[in-house]
Order: C-alpha cells, then sequence, then structure tokens
C-alpha cells in the first residue's frame, strides 16, 4: 500500500540514487524529512560493504565478460557490472549518483587508453576502475578515485584527476613537455571541468598547456603490479611565467610567476587552486547540478544557481555542502521537478531492475549490449565533453534498445513480477490480478513513473483484454503480466525521473 | 505528417493523435512518375580534421619543415594537379579511391573552409558547423531546418541518422529523425514472442499508446516522438537490413553506415538526408606518416566511401547522390611534442556523386610564417579561412535540395565561384 509521502521518497530516490528497492521504500518511509536528507549526505556512516553481496544469492547476478572468471579489476565488461550491481543494491545511493556525475564531468574513455599500444585493456582497466585493496600495484582506477571523493572537495578531485594515469593518457598530458607543449587537457580543463565556454581565450589554453608541461607518467611496481603513474618530469616544465585572462590568485593577479624547473610543479596546484576558486566554476557546476538532481525542463533557476554557487564558494569546494544546499532547495522539492529528468541508460537499466525484480537476472551479457545500444557504455563516455543528455538519448533507435530490454527482463521475471500474482498456494489469482483495471492500477502503482493519462490506462487495460476474455487464470496471467509490465516500462512516461 | 487534434476531456489532457503518410505507396507512385530521388549524404569526421594531411600542398618549402615527422613524401603523394594559385596537391597515399573518383571528375574538394574568428573547442565547433549560425550555434541543425521546410506529409524515414544519437545537423522542430546504427537490430521484441497474437497485442498496444501525444507536457511528447517514429518506421527499415550487394564493404562502423545508406538507396524507402560519422580526427599524438592513427583514419575513409561509390555506381544511382563532408575544425600547422597536432582552424571540405563537377576550388595555404601572409592566422599557426562554410552548404540547399539558401541560412552566402555541384 502507497504512504503519505512515497511521492516525495521516490523523487528523492529517482534523483540521489537509481530509483527505489522495496527494501529502500520501507527504510526511508520510516525516516523524517531532515533524517532522509542526513541519511543519504551523510553515507559515510553505513558501510561501504556493496561488493561483498557479488555473487551472492537475492542479489542480481553477473556474467564473466572471458574466461577465467568474474575480473572487475582487469576486464572492463566485469568493471561494468560491478559498477552496475553498486547502483542496484548499494545503500549509499548518493555515492554511486555523485560518481556517475563525475564520470561524465570527467568523461575520459577506457576505448582511447586500451587502443595504446603500451596499454592495452588490462591495464586500461586497471587504471580506469581497479580497486587499490584487489590490485597487486596498489593502482587506484579513476572510478575508484571519484567514488571515494564522491562528495569530496572540489580542488581536490581536479588535483586527483590532473594526476590519474587514466587521465594523463586520455588527453595527452603524458606527452605534454617543455619544447611542445601539448593543448588537450589545458583546454579541457578550462572549458569542461571548471568554467565553461566562453570564459577563458585562446591563450589561456597556451599558458595552461605550458604550465602542466611536465605531468607525466612513469613506470611503477614490478611484476603483475608494473603500471605508468604520474610523476612531475622536472626537465620537461617550462619554467617561464604564465599570464592569464583571469584572476589565477586571490589577490587578482592574473600572472603564474617564472619558477625553476624543481619548482615548477607549483604552477599546476596554482593554476588548480585557481580554477577551483573561480566564481564561474561554481556557477558551471551548480548549473549542472541542477540539470542533474533538479530538472531539465524550462530555463535553469538562477535564484538555485546562486545559492549553490554561494555555497560552493563559501565552504571552498566542499561537496558535501553544495549538495545539502541543493538537496534542501525549494527547486528540488517543487512536485513541479518531479519527472523532469530524461534518465541516462543506466538509471533506467537499474530502475527497471528496482522495479521488477532483479533475481535470476544478469547485469552482463546482454544487459551491457542493451546499455549500449541506448547510447551508454559505462567508462567510455563519447568524448571528454560526455554523453549528450536529455532528449539527445531518446533517438528512435535508443527508445528500441529501451523497449527491448525491458521485453528481454519482463520475460525473465516472468514468474515473480509483483510477488507472483498468481497465488499458487489457492490456486488463484490475488486480489489485484482479478481484474484488468485493478491490475493496472496496481502495477502503475508499484513502478516508479510519472502519472499515466486516463488514455494509455484505458490502453493498457485493452491490451489485457485484446487477445481473450479476462478470466485471471495462471496461464494468461504469466502471459499478460510481462506484456503489460513490459508496455509500462518501455512506455514514455517511464522513461522520466 | 497528418496531424489530427483530439481534446481528450476525461485526463484533462489535450493529444494530438498523429498517422505518417503511408510511404511504400508514395514511393511506388512516384517511382512509376519516373520522379527521382536525390539523397545527401552528410559525413562528419568527427574531431578535427588535419586536411594538411588529406590534401598536401607537398611542394611548400615550409611543409616539410614545419611537420616533421608527420609530414606525407612527397614520392608518395597522390598527385591531383595544381590549384588556381598554382599550388601543386597530392591526396594521402592511403586515398586511392578517392584519387581514382576525383580522376572520374567526380570529387570536389574545397580548401580552406571555415569562418571568421574559428572556434577551436570540439564542442562549440561542431555546433557551429552543424546549425551553420556561430552566432547562435544552440539552435536546430541546418538540415533539420530544411527537413521543417519541407511541405507536409513529411514522411518519418525522410532523414536516416546512423548513429545512435541525434546529431545537431540534424535537429529539426518538428521531424523527428531516426537513430537506425543497425537496420538489422531495429526491431520490436515482446516478451511473449514466441506467441504470435500475444506478440501483436502487444506491438499494436504500444503503437496505440505512442499515438496520442501529451502536446501540453513538451518533455514527455518528445519521447512519444521517439516511440512514434520508431514504431512507425520498423518494417521499412527492415527491408534495408535484408539488402544484399555484391560489393564488400569494410567492417568498420563507416563502412557499415554507408552499407546501410546504399541499401536504403536501393530500396527506395524515401530517405533524402543521411547522416554519417567516423570518429578519431583529433590526431593530438603520433599521427605517424607510413603508420599511425592518420594512416588508419584515411583507410577507414577511403574503403567505406570507395566501396558506397562503387555499390550505387553499379545500382545506377550515382546521379541520385551527393556525398558532403564536413569537420568541426583544422588543425595546427606545426607538429606538436606528441608527433600530433593540436586544434587549428581551417580545413578541407570534399562533395562527391555523379553530378559534382570535380577538381580543386579555393587556394591552399601558404605555410610561411609571416605577418603579411593572409592565409594564415594566429601568428601563423593556423590555417586562415578562405571560403565560409556556409557558402558550401548554400551550393548544396540551392543547386541539390532545391531549397532556398537565404531563408534556410539566415543570409546570402551564395558564392558564384563555388560550382561543384
Amino acid at each position: 500500500m502507497p504512504y503519505a509521502f512515497d511521492e516525495q521518497i521516490g523523487h528523492l530516490l529517482r534523483r540521489v540514487g537509481f530509483g527505489a528497492r522495496p527494501d529502500e521504500l520501507e527504510t526511508f518511509r520510516k525516516l523524517s524529512f531532515n533524517g532522509m536528507i542526513e541519511r543519504v549526505l551523510e553515507y559515510e556512516r553505513l558501510p561501504d560493504d556493496v561488493d561483498t553481496h557479488i555473487g551472492q544469492p537475492g542479489y542480481v547476478g553477473n556474467t564473466p565478460s572471458a574466461a577465467g572468471g568474474f575480473q572487475p579489476n582487469t576486464n572492463i565488461g566485469d568493471a561494468r557490472q560491478r559498477w552496475l550491481f553498486r547502483m542496484l543494491h548499494t545503500n549509499r545511493p548518493l555515492q554511486e549518483k555523485m560518481t556517475l556525475f563525475w564520470h561524465n564531468h570527467f568523461a575520459t574513455a577506457f576505448s582511447k587508453i586500451a587502443a595504446l599500444g603500451t596499454v592495452g585493456q588490462v591495464l586500461a582497466t586497471r587504471y580506469m576502475a581497479a580497486k587499490p585493496t584487489e590490485d597487486p600495484g596498489r593502482v587506484r582506477g579513476q572510478l575508484e578515485m571519484l567514488r571515494e571523493n564522491a562528495l569530496g572537495n572540489f580542488k581536490d578531485i581536479l588535483y586527483n584527476i590532473s594526476t590519474d594515469t587514466a587521465m594523463l593518457y586520455w588527453l595527452d598530458g603524458y606527452l605534454n613537455t617543455a619544447a611542445k607543449p601539448q593543448e588537450n587537457f589545458g583546454r579541457e580543463i578550462m572549458e569542461l571541468f571548471t568554467m565553461g565556454v566562453g570564459n577563458y581565450t585562446e591563450p589561456d589554453v597556451y599558458a595552461a598547456a605550458k604550465v602542466f608541461s611536465g605531468w607525466n607518467l612513469r613506470a611503477a611496481g614490478s611484476g603483475a603490479g608494473l603500471h605508468a603513474e604520474f610523476g612531475y618530469n622536472a626537465g620537461q616544465h617550462d619554467t617561464s611565467a604564465k599570464t592569464f585572462s583571469f584572476a589565477v590568485y586571490p589577490d587578482g593577479r592574473k600572472t603564474i610567476p617564472a619558477r625553476s624547473n624543481l619548482d615548477g610543479m607549483q604552477d599546476g596546484r596554482d593554476l588548480i587552486a585557481g580554477l577551483a576558486a573561480h566564481p564561474n566554476t561554481a556557477r558551471y557546476l551548480a548549473t549542472k547540478l541542477y540539470r542533474f538532481f533538479v530538472s531539465e525542463a524550462g530555463a535553469v533557476s538562477e535564484s538555485f544557481v546562486q545559492r549553490v554557487s554561494n555555497a560552493y564558494l563559501r565552504s571552498a569546494g566542499d561537496m558535501k555542502t553544495v549538495m545539502r544546499e541543493v538537496l534542501r532547495s525549494s527547486e528540488f522539492w517543487d512536485d513541479r521537478s518531479y519527472f523532469t529528468r530524461y534518465s541516462w541508460p543506466a538509471e533506467y537499466v537499474v530502475k527497471c531492475l528496482k522495479d521488477l525484480g532483479w533475481r535470476g537476472f544478469s547485469v552482463g551479457g546482454s544487459t551491457l549490449t542493451s546499455l549500449s545500444g541506448m547510447g551508454q557504455e559505462l567508462y567510455n563516455p563519447p568524448d571528454v565533453a560526455g554523453w549528450d543528455l536529455g532528449k539527445a538519448w531518446f533517438s528512435t533507435g535508443s527508445m528500441l534498445t529501451r523497449m527491448n530490454f525491458a521485453s528481454g527482463l519482463t520475460a525473465n521475471q516472468r514468474n515473480r513480477l509483483f510477488d507472483d500474482a498468481w497465488d499458487a498456494a489457492n490456486h488463484r489469482a490475488r486480489p489485484f490480478a482479478r481484474t484488468p483495471e485493478a491490475l493496472v492500477t496496481y502495477v502503475l502503482e508499484r513502478v516508479q513513473t510519472p502519472p499515466m493519462s486516463s488514455t494509455v490506462y484505458t490502453e493498457l487495460t485493452g491490451y489485457l483484454r485484446a487477445t481473450g476474455e479476462w478470466t485471471a487464470s495462471e496461464t494468461q496471467l504469466k502471459t499478460k503480466l510481462p506484456g503489460l509490465a513490459h508496455l509500462v516500462t518501455g512506455s514514455a512516461e517511464y522513461q522520466l525521473v | 505528417m497528418k496531424v489530427t487534434r483530439r481534446a481528450f476531456v476525461k485526463g484533462g489532457l489535450a493529444a494530438f493523435t498523429v498517422t505518417y503518410a503511408a510511404p511504400e505507396f508514395l514511393c511506388e507512385v512516384a517511382r512509376a512518375q519516373g520522379a527521382r530521388t536525390r539523397n545527401l549524404v552528410i559525413l562528419y569526421l568527427s574531431g578535427g580534421n588535419d586536411s594538411l594531411s588529406m590534401l598536401v600542398p607537398f611542394n611548400d618549402p615550409f611543409y616539410g619543415s614545419r611537420r616533421q615527422g608527420i609530414a606525407v613524401p612527397t614520392s608518395s603523394v597522390l598527385q591531383v594537379g595544381i590549384d588556381s594559385s598554382r599550388v601543386a596537391l597530392g591526396l594521402h597515399p592511403r586515398l586511392v579511391g578517392l584519387h581514382q573518383i576525383f580522376n572520374q571528375g567526380r570529387l570536389a574538394l574545397v580548401q580552406r573552409t571555415g569562418y571568421p574568428n574559428q572556434s577551436r573547442s570540439h564542442f562549440q565547433g561542431t555546433d557551429i558547423w552543424a546549425t551553420a549560425d556561430p552566432g547562435n550555434p544552440a539552435g536546430l541543425g541546418w538540415l533539420g531546418r530544411y527537413l521543417d521546410s519541407l511541405p507536409s506529409p513529411v514522411d518519418a524515414l525522410v532523414g536516416w541518422n546512423t548513429t545512435r544519437d541525434l546529431p545537431r545537423v540534424l535537429q529539426a522542430d518538428h521531424v523527428p529523425v531516426p537513430a537506425i546504427p543497425s537496420a538489422a537490430g531495429y526491431t520490436f521484441a515482446s516478451p511473449n514472442s514466441t506467441n504470435v497474437a500475444e506478440a501483436t497485442a502487444e506491438r499494436n498496444a504500444a503503437t496505440r499508446i505512442a499515438s496520442h501525444v501529451p502536446v501540453n507536457q513538451p518533455e514527455l511528447a518528445f519521447v512519444y516522438g521517439s516511440t512514434q517514429a520508431a514504431l512507425s518506421t520498423i518494417d521499412r527499415v527492415a527491408s534495408v537490413g535484408a539488402y544484399t550487394t555484391p560489393v564488400v564493404y569494410p567492417n568498420t562502423s563507416l563502412g557499415q553506415a554507408m552499407r546501410a545508406v546504399a541499401g536504403a538507396m536501393v530500396r527506395g524507402i524515401g530517405t533524402k538526408v543521411f547522416y554519417v560519422t567516423t570518429p578519431g580526427f583529433d590526431t593530438h599524438a603520433q599521427q605517424g606518416v607510413n603508420a599511425g592513427s592518420y594512416v588508419t583514419l584515411m583507410a577507414t575513409l577511403n574503403d567505406a566511401i570507395t566501396a558506397f561509390y562503387t555499390d550505387v555506381q553499379n545500382q545506377g544511382l550515382l546521379d541520385d547522390t551527393l556525398v558532403l563532408s564536413f569537420s568541426e575544425f583544422g588543425r595546427r600547422i606545426d607538429v606538436n611534442g606528441s608527433a600530433g597536432t593540436d586544434h587549428g582552424a581551417a580545413s578541407v571540405m570534399f562533395a562527391l556523386g555523379g553530378r559534382v563537377n570535380g577538381g580543386l576550388y579555393g587556394t591552399a595555404p601558404n605555410l610561411q610564417p609571416g605577418t603579411t601572409n593572409p592565409t594564415l592566422e594566429n601568428n601563423s599557426a593556423d590555417v586562415h579561412f578562405e571560403t565560409d562554410f556556409r557558402s558550401v552548404y548554400a551550393r548544396v540547399v540551392d543547386n541539390w535540395l532545391g531549397g532556398d539558401s537565404r531563408a534556410l541560412l539566415n543570409g546570402d552566402f551564395r558564392n558564384p565561384a563555388l560550382t561543384f555541384i
């Protein structure tokens, strides 16, 4: 039975997480408003034990992508499955959601790194996804770094990403030398990671490339642990002064002074600090957070952007403070914000699993193929700007792939859907399944979907009667209920979160 | 698109009920009347094409010195003659098929295309090329606006995008362009697929639901439009998926996309505008000379386009075909420290097809650094544009698509020297 605040809880869990498992819904029903927000934000009070459940009964299954078992630290397909598992089963939904936000923000693609002759698939997976506790060389993959810092300080995240092995390969920083500065990272750190396009000039790009000259890679570890890691290459650093069009320092100075090779790494620290503290960065992030957590409909609320930017600047980039402002905002809780975001493919897939069930289903194999067809390969965004969001997810081809994923899932869950609408002990349908109208109403209440129009409701009950009179027999239920669940989760409405 | 308005009083929702014109029928009528369909295939070279490696000014004394380690040797370029500024040019050695098409007079190369104050950002640059509107690159695509300008009814397959996401080029106000990365996978599955009656009932229900577009909820209506367009095109796309040809296409994503385009043309399903893309042109590192990333890019491009050209030629459709390429920018003249090139400015566009007047258009840059060299910019680091890319679009709109470029491009960009089509 629905509770008084299920709409609000559903909204919160769709946005800070990936929908609501039945047990999550139960947990949140018992909490106060403040209790819900603090449970979401202060997730470090809950154990980070989700990975220990991988492979256990009662949880979603996996399909090793290669021979030799499930290897999420060295096989990218298995890494994707581990992340989907976390999205589904974590009790720290915001940690996974922010990690996805950062993954898109600092979009780094596995495929380019794996294609480098000196790297290959295994090392590239380690650089993207390895858990340091499970890696022979203690490699912390980029995603693990983002996950550990999901609500950390933005300046720290920016420094970590600037020295991240995968990023140094991805934007060619490993090749950035004094003689021939490499502009790729220097441009994107301003355009995409901090201030946004229009807030820097082309000469700023050339200066930023010089700032990060010598931020390269070096070999570390040995044997199975051998890997590349960040190393400041003093001999390859451009020691000249670098002047920007914007203030790099709190006192308004725009020039990073000339420094010796040995001291030159400070250049990059100064620029990172300057970019992280810049008001344009605060606005850029606040705007992205609005679109991610609040709404993709209409204009971005200027008042929201100002308040969230202020929270960012006041806290010197503490993302937990920033997110507290987001989750306490009137814009977030305005019921006109409900279901105004187009679900990302990963959100859609995990929400389907939470709504329809996961026992006996695998997040590997065809689930990964489906995600690819929907346009989202985790660990492999299309370019450094991340995925095209919003409407761009909904081409005809990707919409068909969503519907076809739902078809596969509903077929797989045929005998389990909605606690088994067939009461086997008493040889009859449960009360909610005895008429098409009751069944449609029940299903629409059970899943996370915006209200359906009476037209859709009529078409759905019409479908239940389309091939013969409704008898609520076991055969009919086990045929029609998957079809109905498919039509609902494949509907346009269900795509909104 | 036939649109009838109905109000759903009970649910309090206004809705459009949408039905698309019956396209097979229209196609057959058109064919019986002898009408030909002109096709435009837009080819996006994603990442910023290094046009100095694609169309090489091999005799320029500064070409070798400024591009040490990545310069294409004079002995291996595929010469295409001299342009109007008397610069000798050659195609990249891996563009063997394109060279043959050039020699047949069916490949036009438009040099130094760009626009004033060219953006070096991938994202802004791509949006500018897609919208043909440097002042407001967040708007609709130039071909999307063309599709919007077509008289109703507009068939749901009038455009065919071979990528998963709708590119801005094809973003239209009221014509949804389907995304069909693979004709074979473009189907509607059912959990009761072995039971034909049930599966049919389900598909019928999905189709009816999708036809009631809730127009007062624009976010939701957009998704309805995608579903509607998908369900109404599945059967025709399946006919393309079954297309067979003796021409062997390379097993690259571009090769398979070009194969689907040829299939759609041969099946005559009514598509006018196709969008294909091939990635990887952001060659910041290891471009290579005889091997390396740029060689691979040229191989992918050459082999897919050549197979397509041969296929449509065999099918007698070459005269109905125009392929037009673009990229968001060219690249820096000087090689960087990673044997690659950074983001630059003007680049080369090419057009090929049976009605193309092949040859070299515009003039090559003079690579000599100096403040008085008008062909360069950014302290002689980048190639300065000579032909506004909108002039190339204008020619295609006016002389191929039968549109009005001044209305579509919000200005008169017609250039009488651009006689490539």
